[in-house]
């Protein structure tokens, strides 16, 4: 099963390393990642989606957590939360197949970022089931490059 | 006062009570030994920088303190991977100073530069590189804290030498904490109380206990609970010495090369009180066959250790003497009101597993046993030097028939073993301890991977003796390749190997050679009471292996015996 974690660490050189590093010397897999900091200097949030059974997902949290560097761990998928990817593509726009495009933009409340005669630069954010359905949308049309942020993920406020 | 970036570092050594530093010089870190002679340390110069971190990690082990390792940049930093790797996997706190290059050059591909922080991140608890002087005497302060604390393990600063000669203000931090690490030491009261009912109630109660209980210092307290509650106890490798050999309740070591006793107990146990260990694939087993009935209760400091490869019905996230002692707090009173139901059944059960197989060798008239070296050595030491061990049948061997009286008297490389590691480590048992007979139990092929501290056992006038239980073997691949690979002996034989007694004396130690049964013990008798360095060349009957064996991937109850 695919989880969220979420990952509050110290913001300082080798960070990413030592998470990256753990993921890859016991086997587990990074899906997406993602790192910014946040707004107490000095700490930085990573989101890692990773997919795994319990007891994997088990020692990735507990091993996250035994990193020197790291001051929180949170697995988002344990409690209620919203997920937002952004996305960046540049799709074929020639001829007929502007209009179909600029439709689809209009459906998935996407943003035209950038405009040249052949081709248009769309940005949408969404979770990943709907930046997939996009993708598998535009894909008929043409779509030259894709850029993905990976998830970002918060818990709700109200929990049940 | 403004010191420099090395007087800041040997001050910092100082003040955290360091008096023993193992280490070899180096471009990159000059200007600390320059340094060095204006402060109380004592540095032992090795011939090898896997010495010293060896060393340094035996002396850990031998005191319970931090042990301190001073390397150059670049070759010198990655000779002492092993040692760190080492020092990991068993958990030993080792605080290792290595040099850099100058903070300009480094990413230069400059000479002697290695990017060690980043080689050793996966085998250190954590690691620093320091560019920036005014930092140091923190991350000094936090190296030793990681070290120490928690789940101990090393921690590696790596120095470059510009930051070696920058002035800045010394001050150092009398206390440390840091917001993202807080070690769990004191049980969850709940579970300490679940724990001390499901103890008396066990019926076929055994407690399984691993090197965290020595390296919290437990040991007492396991031996009290044991016998307050009649319980039998086996032990990790890394645990000998946790409980008294001489005890009926000792059952041996468990595992690959466990006693039939303590694999059979472990596996029919209905409760196992795992404390300090962590289920290693060499104590396990199959793991889909290991203790099918038993209820898991499993303490250790370290969260990750827990349900890692069992599932354990109460885990407790404890310092095991934390642990141990509010448990007694529960257990005496509850005793003392209310005595407990002896499970005599269960003990009559565990005494003739004990006496029914026991562990054994036939010593005869012509060819020496190893076995019968050990046990030698045992008997003349009264189980109470300290025996460190390289990595093969000898550490096996040492590990089943020495009788281990006291805890941090065995010293082996259990998690990572590493060859070469009983001689080096050894050395450093032998600085902490001057007065106490530290012994290497060897075979002829360890004792080539750090022969060259001989020197240094020399030099320093360190009484280490080193006892090679020679069969011209890479002995325990050999057995392998004889049980499991049809006698294939592909490049395990030694048949060209150094003369060691002559060996002994080109290094200026005492050296002895044995081929004769009958002189085994006089030759060792006399080897241990000269006060300098020796190798016992101990010609071994060549093809004897270690039993009980479980091989890889069966089950830990179906042992080849002999």
């Amino acid at each position: 099963m695919r989880h969220i974690l979420s990952i509050l660490v110290e913001n300082e050189p080798g960070v990413l390393a030592r998470v990256a590093g753990l993921f890859s010397g016991r086997g587990y897999n990074i899906e997406t990642l993602n790192v910014a900091p946040t707004l107490t200097e000095g700490l930085s949030m990573m989101t890692i989606t990773t997919t795994g059974d319990e007891a994997i997902i088990e020692q990735i949290v507990k091993q996250l957590r035994k990193l020197v560097t790291t001051l929180k761990v949170v697995d988002l998928t344990e409690v209620k939360s919203v997920q937002r990817e952004m996305m960046l593509l540049r799709v074929d726009a020639e001829g007929q197949k502007r209009v179909e495009v600029l439709r689809i933009v209009d459906i998935f409340r996407c943003k035209v970022v950038d405009v040249s005669p052949d081709e248009l630069v769309l940005e949408v954010t969404g979770n990943q089931e709907k930046l997939t359905a996009l993708i598998n949308l535009l894909q008929r049309i043409g779509i030259k490059e894709v850029a993905r942020t990976g998830a970002v993920a918060m818990r709700r406020g109200m929990q049940e | 006062m403004e010191l420099t970036g090395a007087q800041i570092l040997l001050e910092s050594l100082r003040r955290e009570g360091v008096e023993v530093v193992f280490g070899f010089p180096g471009g990159a870190v000059i200007d600390i030994y320059d340094q060095l002679p204006h402060y109380p340390l004592r540095h032992v110069l090795v011939r090898h920088e896997q010495g010293a971190i060896h060393a340094a990690d035996g002396y850990a082990r031998a005191t319970g303190k931090v042990g301190v390792c001073l390397v150059t940049s670049g070759p010198g930093a990655t000779n002492t991977v092993t040692g760190i790797a080492t020092a990991y996997m068993d958990s030993v706190p080792v605080v290792i100073i290595t040099g850099q290059v100058p903070t300009p050059l480094i990413g230069n591909d400059a000479f002697q530069e290695v990017d060690i922080v980043g080689i050793t991140r996966s085998c250190t608890k954590h690691n620093y590189l320091v560019k920036d002087v005014r930092d140091l005497a923190r991350v000094i302060k936090e190296a030793f804290y990681l070290a120490s604390t928690g789940r101990p393990g090393p921690v590696l600063i790596d120095l470059p030498k510009d930051v070696q000669t920058k002035l800045t203000e010394y001050k150092y931090p009398k206390t440390i904490k840091m917001r993202s690490y807080n070690p769990t030491y004191a049980p969850n009261p709940k579970q300490v109380a679940k724990v001390a009912d499901v103890l008396r109630k066990a019926k076929k109660p055994i407690i399984y206990a691993g090197g965290g209980v020595i390296a919290s210092e437990a040991s007492e307290d396991l031996a009290w609970l044991a016998r307050a509650l009649d319980i039998p106890v086996t032990a990790t490798l890394m645990a000998l010495g946790c409980f008294p050999a001489d005890d009926p309740r000792w059952l041996g070591m468990l595992g690959m090369h466990g006693t039939y006793a303590a694999n059979m107990a472990i596996s029919n146990a209905d409760l196992i009180l795992a404390i300090g260990s962590r289920f290693d694939d060499r104590v396990t087993g199959k793991i889909s066959e290991f203790a099918k009935n038993a209820k898991i209760v499993h303490i250790d400091i370290d969260p990750t250790s827990i349900q890692k490869n069992v599932p354990v019905h109460i885990p407790v996230v404890a310092d095991c003497k934390s642990f141990l002692t509010a448990l007694r707090g529960i257990l005496e009173p509850a005793l003392a009101a209310e005595p407990s139901t002896p499970h005599e059944a269960w003990t009559t059960k565990v005494m003739d597993w004990k006496a029914e197989k026991p562990l054994s060798y036939a010593q005869d008239e012509t060819t020496i046993k190893p076995q019968f070296v050990v046990e030698t050595i045992s008997k003349l030491t009264k189980g109470e030097a300290v025996i460190t061990t390289e990595v093969g049948q000898n550490q096996m061997w040492a590990a089943q028939f020495y009788a281990f009286t006291k805890p941090r008297s065995f010293i082996s490389s259990g998690g990572l073993g590493t060859m070469g590691f009983g001689f080096p480590a050894a050395i450093g048992a032998q600085m902490a301890f001057p007065d106490r007979l530290v012994i290497d139990v060897a075979g002829d092929g360890s004792i080539q991977m750090c022969i060259q501290e001989l020197a240094t056992a020399v030099c320093y006038g360190l009484p280490v003796k080193i006892v090679i239980l020679n069969n011209g073997y890479l002995g325990m691949v050999r057995q392998w390749q004889e049980l499991f690979y049809k006698k294939n002996y592909c490049a395990t034989c030694l048949d060209v190997a150094p003369d060691f007694v002559k060996l002994a004396e080109a290094y200026g130690a005492a050296g002895f050679r044995v081929t004769d049964p009958a002189k085994v013990e006089s030759t060792l008798a006399e080897a241990f009471a000269l006060p300098r360095p020796v190798i016992v060349d101990v010609v071994v009957d060549r093809e004897e292996n270690v039993a009980p064996m479980v091989p890889a991937g069966k089950s830990i109850t179906e042992m080849i015996l002999v």
